[in-house]
């Protein structure tokens, strides 16, 4: 490959890169400050995703839209409806210990997913939403598109990662570091713990729904298929666990090394004869499934490590 | 009338007597090991492709591959369990919750990898349906199915309330340090956890088979009906969750009944019945039909 | 002096790294009840959940009927004749008393029990007509002697007692105590920790006063009780009945 092949590969590695690490620092905001586990994140990537598409895309006799208005309105209105879910699901659950907000987060996951292929005047059903536009469009193309899109997305990130350090300077963010590994602490909180975790929930959400809305710009096209739980919600758990959760650079590396191990994994796996080549995906899957229960068991604490020591042990009596 | 008994009840119950079987398990283990098993719908494909091999290998009917499916799974479980789960025992039980996540996803990739993505089915052909007081007509697979899950509801039920070890397990699904108190030996209670909620979702993974097909994200499907019938049930409800089980599966199948000339909900949305009725639970009665526990 | 059945020998013990008793002894004689009392935070508790091996025994020794159970763990114990019942959330609420009664012999069958069982009812005839009842439907004091019914299933020689009396009421305190005094008279030694301090001490055959995490006075319940010292610090004064 030429030089400018590989540069090129590296932007568009970065920028699927950047994408996970919004989606990552967002589930920090959830898992690695409240605790809360969301085991939906697909379902709120979709949401953003589609708001964007919806809202940016040329008008079309296909779907509801497209509206053609700025990306910028894309961004927002994706974060605000994703936020919305999430605070409905939180104002639910937070009360409850962790297990049950992950069963419902499932649960929401699924009944997006669900909207999304069965509402066709919405979303276009299994066809998708095409023609969504990437920003500045109208004066680059091709590879300088790319260039734009790279410094676009990680000027989110930076945005995301912002936002993120300044929930975890908080005093409330420093009483929910103290309380999320207590269960019995974390039982006994107040109605102010409360709005807290419902707060760290919903932020964490609308930047799930920021990243949909990045990866429907960037892919200029987008369909159930892009919601695929697998690789949303899954990798982006082992992208947080392995990077060290409650540490938003740990999120942003994680996210980043995650990605690229992944991606290597498939170059590693095209190399492979045919009959092999459609089963190298199940074994990539088996791969990444086994390397999480590495890291839960031997690597916890992930490459960056939160500062103040964990309370890991369960309280005696 | 009938029409309703015959396409909308019966296969209701059916649905719901195999999401009984597997919230069972559900509800046990959360119980007992107090961690949401996500890796349980996958637990029950692998069951159902256990059986698919004893079908195909030896040339036996379905019912008959259940004995050999259900000691396959239990195997799985309990490996998975060494494995996986009981490594994270003494750390807050997300860290379990989140590894079933994973565990799921081994499970449903070796599944794929063994057996491949198409869709199975145990046997092919037409079962004459059962024809009852001239207008009443029943499959016969749905008889199996629900007279199978009436027999294994008994079972449990005497299982729980007369043996040793039944009780144990609700001594403790009740209060786990007092049970340690009580000198219960705590490893043995969560091997028979395991052996009774893998044993019975590897029978109700080959009872979706026999309803309809065998495929490699059936069990992930199922997972959120499961879940909200054990939460329907009670937590460690064993017993309650057959019965939210086979609330939620009716509840399924006659909300697409067309009472008003039209369906209550189109049926491509039958799967958010069982959100729904989580979220009312959560809402309403966190702890369950049945008084079961709150985690 | 008699057979003893439990030597504690200057045990430190507690949480973490943190010791919270430090270099105590008690000692339990056969067919005794020993309290101790002493105020909150005393390490009562702490005292008996090491003895059950629940918190980290640091250095010292327990002697049960001549054995080191220093290391042993809590399901080692029950079969060697210990029992504990805790201070709350002492019953299994959704089994039935009969059911509570059964779990107390999983980990230590007894030789006969149907006798046991028959033994444990006349002790505490209130039960004979619960036995089907959830014992999370019943009375404190009702709950109380389901848990100390369930700790006698296994036949044992001790009986570790977390202030059974708590949250229960005067006249319910004065049953369960004459109770007790039954259960040691079929040959059950009992060690008991109590909040209850006067009454409790009128029939302890020995006590001990912990503060601070160590043994500050001990004596026979009678002597105690007389105790100027004692009576002042921990009894709420006044001149003994």
């Amino acid at each position: 490959m030429e030089l400018s092949g590989i540069l090129f590969y590296l932007i568009s590695f970065l920028i699927m890169g950047g994408i996970y690490s919004v989606i990552c620092l967002a589930l920090n905001m959830q898992w690695g400050f409240g605790g809360l586990f969301n085991a939906g994140i697909a379902g709120f990537y979709a949401v953003g995703a589609y708001s964007a598409a919806i809202i940016t895309s040329a008008n079309t006799p296909n779907h509801v839209g497209g509206f053609d208005l700025p990306i910028v309105v894309g961004l927002v209105v994706a974060g605000t409806l994703s936020g919305i879910v999430g605070w409905a699901i939180a104002r639910i659950c937070v009360r409850l210990k962790a297990d049950y907000l992950a069963m419902a987060s499932i649960g929401i996951a699924e009944i997006i997913r669900l909207a999304v292929i069965n509402e066709e005047w919405l979303t276009n059903g299994s066809l998708g939403v095409s023609r969504i536009p990437r920003p500045l469009e109208e004066f680059f193309t091709g590879r300088e598109s790319e260039m734009v899109f790279f410094v676009f997305v990680w000027i989110i990130v930076a945005i995301t990662f912002w936002v993120a350090h300044r929930l975890y300077k908080s005093p409330w963010g420093r009483v929910m570091r103290a309380i999320r590994d207590n269960e019995a602490a974390a039982e006994s909180v107040g109605k102010d713990v409360q709005s807290f975790r419902t707060q760290s929930f919903v932020i964490g959400a609308i930047f799930m729904g920021v990243a949909g809305a990045l990866s429907a710009h960037y892919f200029k096209f987008f369909s159930p298929d892009a919601t695929e739980p697998l690789l949303i919600t899954f990798l982006a758990w082992v992208m947080l666990i392995a990077g060290g959760s409650g540490n938003n650079k740990g999120a942003v590396a994680g996210a980043l090394i995650i990605w690229a191990i992944w991606s290597m994994t498939e170059i590693i796996t095209q190399q492979l004869p045919p009959d092999w080549a459609t089963r190298s995906s199940y074994i990539r899957m088996l791969l990444i499934g086994l390397f999480l229960q590495f890291v839960l068991q031997r690597f916890r604490a992930g490459l960056f490590p939160e500062k103040a020591p964990k309370l890991n042990v369960k309280s005696h009596g | 009338m009938m029409d309703f008994i015959n396409f909308y009840l019966v296969p209701g119950i059916t649905l719901g007597a195999i999401y009984a079987l597997g919230a069972v398990g559900v509800s046990m283990i959360f119980g007992i090991l107090r961690f949401a098993h996500f890796a349980h719908g996958d637990l029950m494909t692998v069951g159902a492709y256990f059986g698919l091999s004893a079908v195909w290998l030896l040339g036996i009917p379905a019912l008959a591959a259940i004995p050999i499916a259900v000691a396959l799974t239990c195997l799985v479980a309990l490996f998975a369990d060494r494995a996986f789960y009981k490594p994270l025992r003494q750390l807050p039980t997300i860290y379990t919750v989140i590894a079933s996540f994973g565990v799921a996803l081994i499970f449903r990739s070796v599944v794929q990898l063994v057996w491949g993505t198409e869709s199975q089915v145990y046997s092919v052909g037409f079962q004459k349906p059962i024809v009852l007081f001239d207008s009443l007509r029943i499959a016969t697979r749905h008889i199996q199915i629900i007279l199978a899950t009436a027999a294994i509801t008994l079972g449990l039920h005497w299982f729980l309330h007369h043996t040793q070890m039944g009780k144990t397990m609700r001594a403790v699904s009740d209060d786990p340090a007092l049970a340690s108190v009580a000198g219960l030996d705590p490893e043995k209670t969560i091997r028979w956890t395991w052996i009774i909620g893998a044993g019975l979702a590897a029978i109700a993974g080959v009872f979706v088979g026999l309803d309809t097909d065998v495929h490699t994200m059936m069990g992930w499907n199922l997972l959120l009906p499961m879940f909200a019938a054990a939460l329907l049930g009670g937590i460690g409800k064993p017993l309650g969750a057959i019965a939210g089980g086979l609330i939620i599966g009716i509840a399924e199948e006659i909300c697409t009944y067309p009472f008003f000339g039209e369906s209550l909900i189109s049926p491509s949305y039958k799967s958010a019945i069982a959100f729904v009725i989580m979220l009312l639970i959560l809402i309403f009665r966190p702890r369950g039909l049945f008084k079961g526990r709150l985690l | 002096m008699s057979y003893k059945i439990l030597d504690v020998q200057n045990l430190t013990a507690g949480y973490g790294k943190l010791p919270i008793i430090e270099d105590m002894h008690a000692k339990v004689d056969d067919g005794q009840i020993v309290v101790i009392v002493g105020p909150n935070g005393a390490g009562k508790s702490t005292l008996l959940k090491s003895i059950f091996g629940l918190n980290k025994r640091m250095s010292g020794d327990i002697v049960f009927e001549s054995r080191s159970i220093f290391d042993a763990k809590t399901s080692e114990l029950v079969p060697m004749g210990i029992s504990a019942v805790p201070q709350s959330h002492n019953v299994f609420p959704t089994l039935t008393v009969e059911e509570n009664l059964d779990v107390g012999t999983f980990a230590a069958p007894p030789k006969d029990k149907a006798a046991t069982k028959a033994k444990i009812l006349t002790l505490f005839p209130d039960l004979k007509d619960k036995l089907r009842q959830q014992a999370g439907e019943l009375s404190g004091g009702q709950r109380q002697m389901v848990a100390v019914g369930r700790a006698l299933m296994s036949d044992p020689h001790l009986i570790l007692l977390d202030e059974p009396t708590a949250g229960l009421s005067p006249a319910y305190l004065e049953v369960i105590f004459d109770l007790l005094l039954q259960v040691r008279d079929s040959g059950v030694s009992i060690l008991m920790v109590e909040q209850n301090a006067k009454q409790a001490l009128r029939i302890a055959d020995y006590a001990y006063v912990l503060v601070n995490g160590k043994n500050a006075y001990e004596g026979t319940g009678a002597e105690l009780l007389k105790n100027d010292e004692v009576r002042k610090s921990f009894l709420g004064g006044g001149a003994p009945k």
